[in-house]
């Protein structure tokens, strides 16, 4: 089908946009288009105005910052791919942006949109869950910073103000020699996961994990760190037998029924997958 | 900042100017209208298809700044000032096929030709930037593609020989 009729504003700083989001009632921030320009096509999403961020360069960035790494929110998923940053420091998230739709949808899909998208099963949202991101979102009353923790209000749903837009992300990489593995599950390459699975692992000097991060995509309405499966594993050597305890934790997480995937699939897929990821981690954490 | 009754005047149809194929074109778009349908509808370049409408099957595709975009994910109104390559601009102004045009002509990797100005897009996006791609590579870019008709397999050939055209073996 064909977008419903609305009105169109393309703001060139981040302060004419804010200004606007304030202003505009019915407004809606289209950032990389590649999941709101679908839903206007359906006709799922009829805003009265779109507010264009395209054309703000300040928002398009990937940059060293203290210990983070931040990006700005209209950094392409594609810059994210070829970015050396990404690659050296946070290896976790390069190995997940592969997954993220085609090369044609990351050529012009954006960090931000993703996040404020926040599609339970989509990568970026679960890769900031697991990595424990700081999400920084801008009105005109000024900037906050939200812990990507508290940012899923509900189901596709961010923590922000109709008049907030989301401006940066920021994410501590793991220390050198840490383990990490991203897996997915999907019928096709490219499609939506059915379940995802985002592992990151630290040793301690004494040969004990001191840091595990276990998250899952696509089995509730926002991805979801594995608290218990990550406890059962720290301060242990990591032996198949620890793995065989998360593994069992995972298999009994919290799933969503849906029309096509019942829950006990999601659930023995989650098993699998982080089974499969903490082995690969480990791997790369120079055990086993 | 204050925007009086916003609605019915930033609705309206606005001037756009573009390069597509290399040629400057100046056009009307409301901010509805996508980039396919204004290339389709506004400039009449009828080579770019419509699909789906919703980014999947990847028929719309062109090149925006030599970036292969899904041309119905992209309203007209963004393209204002980029320079597009469409399915017409492929071949060299005297009518010569591309390589990939050639490639596709001469192994079959088309039928009925739906997804193929899209698949031609993107396969040149590929090997603008790598003329010695594996399989591997060619079968990733065309992930973003569908057909229902090939089974892709003569598709990857022919891209991959279309490679090999350009290396001028």
């Amino acid at each position: 089908m064909k977008a419903p009729a609305f009105a169109y504003l393309a703001p060139t700083t981040v302060e004419q946009a804010l200004g606007y989001l304030h202003e505009v009632e019915g407004a809606r921030v289209l950032a990389g288009g590649q999941s709101l320009m679908s839903m206007l096509n359906m006709r799922y999403a009829f805003p009265d105005c779109l507010i264009d961020i395209n054309r703000i360069p300040a928002l398009s960035y990937i940059r060293e910052s203290g210990n983070l790494v931040e990006f700005g929110s209209m950094t392409r998923q594609r810059d994210v791919e070829f970015s050396n940053i990404v690659a050296t420091r946070l290896p976790l998230l390069r190995e997940a942006i592969l997954h993220v739709g085609h090369r044609q949808t990351r050529n012009r899909g954006t960090v931000g949109g993703s996040l404020c998208q926040l599609d339970p099963s989509a990568e970026i949202p679960t890769i900031a869950t697991a990595m424990d991101a700081k999400v920084s979102v801008a009105s005109v009353r000024g900037t906050r910073a939200i812990d990507m923790a508290d940012f899923p209000a509900g189901y596709m749903n961010p923590a922000m103000e109709p008049d907030e837009m989301l401006v940066s992300i920021g994410i501590e990489p793991w220390p050198q020699g840490h383990g990490h593995a991203f897996l997915e599950f999907s019928r096709r390459h490219g499609d939506f996961a059915i379940v995802s699975t985002a592992v990151l692992l630290l040793f301690g000097e004494d040969g004990l994990l001191s840091r595990v991060s276990i998250t899952l995509g696509g089995i509730a309405a926002a991805p979801v760190r594995v608290t218990l499966a990550e406890n059962v594993l720290l301060q242990t050597r990591g032996t198949q037998r620890d793995v065989e305890r998360a593994v069992a934790i995972c298999l009994a997480v919290d799933s969503t029924s849906d029309t096509y995937i019942p829950a006990w699939y999601r659930q023995r897929l989650a098993g699998a997958l982080t089974g499969r990821a903490l082995n690969i981690a480990l791997k790369r954490a120079g055990k086993q | 900042m204050s925007i009086s009754n916003p609605i019915p005047d930033l609705s309206a149809a606005r001037p756009i100017t573009l390069v597509v194929n290399g040629k400057t074109c100046n056009g009307h778009a409301e901010p509805r209208v996508n980039l396919v349908d204004f290339l389709r509808g506004e400039l009449h370049l009828t080579g770019t298809h419509v699909g789906c409408e919703h980014g999947v099957c990847g028929a719309c595709t062109v090149l925006v700044d030599g970036v292969s975009t899904r041309g119905c994910l992209m309203l007209a109104v963004q393209a204002d000032g980029t320079n597009i390559c469409t399915i017409e601009g492929l071949s060299d102004p005297d009518g010569a096929f591309h390589p990939l045009q050639k490639a596709f002509h001469e192994l079959h990797a088309l039928q009925c030709g739906f997804c193929t100005p899209g698949i031609l897009m993107s396969a040149a996006e590929l090997l603008a930037s790598n003329n010695d791609p594996g399989e591997d590579a060619v079968r990733e870019v065309l992930s973003g593609h569908l057909c229902r008709c090939t089974g892709y397999t003569n598709i990857v050939t022919a891209i991959l020989r279309a490679a090999a055209i350009m290396r001028g073996e």
